[in-house]
């Protein structure tokens, strides 16, 4: 949801538009169980059981996936609580 | 070690001989004096004035307390003196809950609810990840391989301790999955 923009000489400092997204990336670890990310994925998230998977699996395979993107705010809450279920979570601006 | 978690009529459920529960507790303890100890300096609102918190050194503690950004200190920092204490709050309260649980001289435990279950899972998982770490835990590693080189050492004790938790930890994760 964005608000309108009431005076355009005034640009807000924070994610002017046209800026690119923030996105959470999960990193592969060689601890966490597969079943576990997925069920991770699943309860944080609310994905489907097969889009859950298709990401663990990007995570194991090309050892890293994009799991969530939105504001930077929404994606620290995200990394926080991808961290309190312990997975390697960091957050980026989208390149 | 035939331990497992099994779904019951009012919660997930696993029977712990005395061995079991008494290694549980050893981990899982040390996982709280992890989190506790001295490198807890972080949470001091004093102690690091003006300078925001470095990730631990311990890499055990890291792995559980990671940075939210990789290649930014600054923002890690940042963002680190804003969460990490509820982040190590939570932890706490998940090993504490399963100290709580765990029967004294083995036997059989029910966690009613998701919220035990979860409590659990997560405990688990966190003992996993710094046992892990402090093992030096690799994909390619041939877990059977090397325990059968050195049956007797030290490292190989806990090699089998660390496959028998994520087995542990397996088993409950198909009790609370929703699944498809």
């Amino acid at each position: 949801m964005t608000a309108p923009v009431l005076d355009p000489v005034k640009a807000p400092e924070e994610t002017p538009k046209g800026d690119p997204p923030w996105i959470t990336i999960v990193w592969n670890d060689p601890v966490n169980l597969m079943s576990y990310v997925t069920l991770v994925f699943q309860q944080l998230f609310g994905y489907s059981h097969e889009k859950a998977t298709k990401l663990m699996l990007d995570v194991h395979h090309k050892g890293k996936a994009v799991v969530s993107l939105g504001t930077r705010e929404q994606m620290e809450h995200d990394v926080a609580r991808l961290h309190a279920a312990g997975l390697w979570a960091t957050l980026q601006q989208d390149a | 070690m035939t331990a497992h978690f099994r779904r019951r009529p009012g919660g997930v459920s696993v029977r712990l001989t005395a061995a079991e529960a008494g290694v549980l507790r050893q981990l899982v303890s040390d996982v709280l004096d992890l989190l506790g100890g001295p490198e807890a300096g972080n949470d001091d609102p004093l102690g690091g004035l003006g300078t925001d918190p470095q990730p631990p050194a311990d890499p055990a503690l890291a792995r559980l307390l990671p940075d939210g950004y990789r290649d930014d200190p600054q923002a890690a920092g940042e963002l680190r003196r804003l969460t990490e204490s509820s982040l190590r709050a939570e932890k706490v309260r998940n090993a504490q809950a399963v100290l709580d649980t765990l029967p004294a001289k083995g036997g059989s435990i029910t966690l009613a609810g998701d919220e035990a279950a979860q409590g659990w899972l997560r405990a688990l998982n966190d003992v996993r990840l710094a046992l892990g770490a402090r093992l030096e835990v690799t994909e390619e590693m041939d877990l059977a391989a090397e325990v059968a080189t050195e049956p007797t050492s030290d490292r190989s004790y806990a090699l089998v301790v660390y496959d028998w938790l994520g087995w542990l930890q397996e088993t409950l994760i198909r009790s609370v999955a929703p699944g498809r």
